[in-house]
């Protein structure tokens, strides 16, 4: 900017080097659209800071009085009140990519470098219908098919592998508790998570396949040597993705578990965990006031959460892109 | 250790197209042998015969018999994987594995097949390897350092260094010193002219000049038009391709009247 204004005559408007005025400025159709581009990029930020303003300020009354007692009959403070929302928001969802990842990355990878074309195009095409289907039906699917179907599971894993504090504790029939809305948040997030790694794993460049396979590499050990390595840092960018969305899914857990409070482990007992979003939606249409203040202060929680992983995201992209 | 190929019959087909026709050569073991010839002949589609890499792309496929140590690298059973561990290769661009350091790119294939060797075995290999690519003096303080930090002639040395580490009898480069400055290009020529004592070495070139400095003999490929298959018009001894071919095709091209 400072060359430029050096080099005109006019040290009026530094930021407006007449150059590039003349050029722009004469065609009103690049005026148009770079006014259309430039508004819908600040409608964005826009939305999202007033998203954030408004979450801020509806809970300014939650954070103030913080010590207050809700009026219900289990009065808690804020802190005591979201942080095991937090925990359960975030356990579930980590469980949910602990489940998700092996099998997307598998499912990627079969597409990618397994599948004959006539059962790759295909099998892409229905992982990408299963991202269409509305959370609503999996819900559905999760409280009235999965839960009575996952009970021997749960009891074989409580009785042979309850010495893991995940398995430990009491299960109870039904089954609405935080493995089995993982397991469908996990279903929910495989199909961005495989659509990603796959289209990654497509881009490994065909010089480093044939290196590792002119050595003598087999279709395994060209995976594990460049296929891997090289969509590494997409499938972290996927994870991230996936568990953006399992963090905020509302509606499968609400409809898959039996909600709770507290920091238990124990993923097989019912009735002790619950997640934010369905929180909120489950307790905001009868809320008081003071009862809304703090739910709008858990979704400024999530929010923060959210938006918090998404740049980690970034990051994790950027250097790969760098590098 | 380096061995003689005997190519008989040799048809090498793109799904339905038929891309090289009928092939008969032997190339003599310990020497090197040089195939030139316009874009599009079928001599880098022909090289890829050679270690089987020419059946990775899907539809490809070649009919005939390349013997190496009087087997049949087609015959029934043979695993594409063993012969590429025989057949070395080297590619127009250097590709160093980007994520590995100089020295696991030189024991990435040896360390395939899932081997276990011992950590002093390891250092011989790495810089009798690097020694053999003439790269050892360039690179020795830095072994643990990426090899995409390498200069593009070194990055193309190391990949020799990575072919000539797993021992292989034969080692076929298509167009190595394409992407390389002529200071490199120089180096990696004295190098194959070293490697010959070991190996058995096949070089596609577009340069008429590099095959006549590196190799001992010379194959002519040719088209007859396009969509028409490639054929080995003739091969023979460098010196004599390039004074005095037996073929009007082989002179043309080489006095630079077509092509």
């Amino acid at each position: 900017m400072s060359t430029s204004a050096a080099a005109t005559p006019t040290p009026q408007k530094q930021s407006d080097p007449p150059e590039t005025k003349a050029r722009t400025a004469k065609r009103p159709g690049d005026l148009i659209f770079s006014g259309l581009s430039i508004g819908s990029g600040l409608l964005i930020f826009l939305t999202l800071l007033l998203v954030a303003v408004f979450l801020t300020i509806r809970s300014l009354p939650a954070i103030q009085s913080s010590r207050e007692v809700t009026g219900d009959a289990d009065a808690v403070s804020l802190l005591e009140y979201t942080a095991p929302l937090v925990f359960g928001t975030v356990f579930a969802a980590v469980l949910a990519l602990l489940m998700a990842v092996p099998v997307a990355v598998g499912i990627a990878l079969f597409i990618s470098h397994f599948a004959p074309r006539r059962l790759a195009t295909p099998l892409g095409f229905m992982i990408d219908l299963l991202a269409a289907v509305p959370s609503v039906v999996f819900g559905l699917w999760g409280g009235v098919w999965l839960v009575p179907r996952l009970e021997p599971l749960y009891m074989w894993l409580n009785t042979y592998l309850g010495w893991i504090p995940l398995f430990a504790g009491e299960p109870s029939a039904p089954m609405r508790n935080l493995a089995t809305a993982s397991v469908v948040l996990a279903v929910m997030i495989l199909p961005i998570i495989t659509a990603v790694s796959r289209e990654v794993f497509l881009q490994t460049p065909r010089l480093q396949e044939e290196a590792a396979l002119a050595l003598g590499a087999t279709r395994f050990e060209t995976i594990r040597t460049v296929v891997l390595p090289f969509g590494r840092s997409g499938v972290v960018s996927a994870s991230m993705l996936g568990l953006g969305r399992a963090l905020g899914e509302t509606m499968a857990v609400l409809m898959v578990l039996s909600p709770g409070s507290s920091f238990s482990l124990h993923i097989l007992e019912v009735g002790r965990h619950n997640s934010i979003a369905a929180n909120i939606a489950s307790q905001s249409a009868e809320a008081t006031p003071d009862v809304m203040a703090r739910l709008i202060f858990t979704g400024l929680v999530l929010f923060v959460i959210t938006f918090v992983i998404n740049a980690i995201a970034r990051a994790v992209v950027a250097r790969s892109t760098q590098g | 250790m380096a061995q003689a190929i005997n190519v008989e019959d040799l048809n090498i087909y793109y799904s339905e197209f038929l891309a090289v026709e009928n092939v008969n050569v032997t190339i003599q073991p310990r020497s090197v042998t040089a195939l030139i010839g316009p874009s599009g002949c079928g001599k880098s589609t022909f090289l890829r015969t050679l270690n089987r890499m020419h059946e990775v792309i899907p539809g490809a496929y070649a009919t005939g018999s390349v013997e190496i140590e009087g087997a049949n690298i087609y015959g029934s059973g043979v695993d594409p994987v063993n012969v590429r561990r025989r057949v070395g290769m080297v590619f127009q661009k250097p590709n160093p594995f980007p994520t590995m350091s100089i020295r696991d790119n030189v024991l990435a294939g040896v360390k395939l097949n899932n081997q276990r060797i011992s950590r002093s075995t390891a250092d011989e290999l790495v810089e009798s390897s690097l020694r053999g690519a003439n790269l050892w003096e360039e690179v020795k303080d830095r072994l643990d350092k990426p090899g995409m930090g390498l200069s593009g002639g070194q990055q193309q040395r190391l990949c020799i260094a990575r072919a000539i580490a797993v021992k292989p009898e034969v080692i076929l480069m298509d167009e190595p010193c394409s992407a390389l400055d002529p200071i490199s290009t120089l180096a990696i020529e004295d190098l194959i002219h070293e490697m010959k004592q070991d190996f058995t070495i096949v070089i596609v070139t577009h340069n008429m000049q590099q095959a006549s400095r590196v190799s001992d003999r010379t194959g002519f490929f040719n088209i007859a038009g396009t969509g028409k298959p490639g054929h080995l018009i003739e091969i023979d001894e460098t010196e004599k391709m390039f004074t005095n071919p037996e073929n009007k095709q082989t002179e043309d091209y080489i006095s630079g009247r077509f092509g």
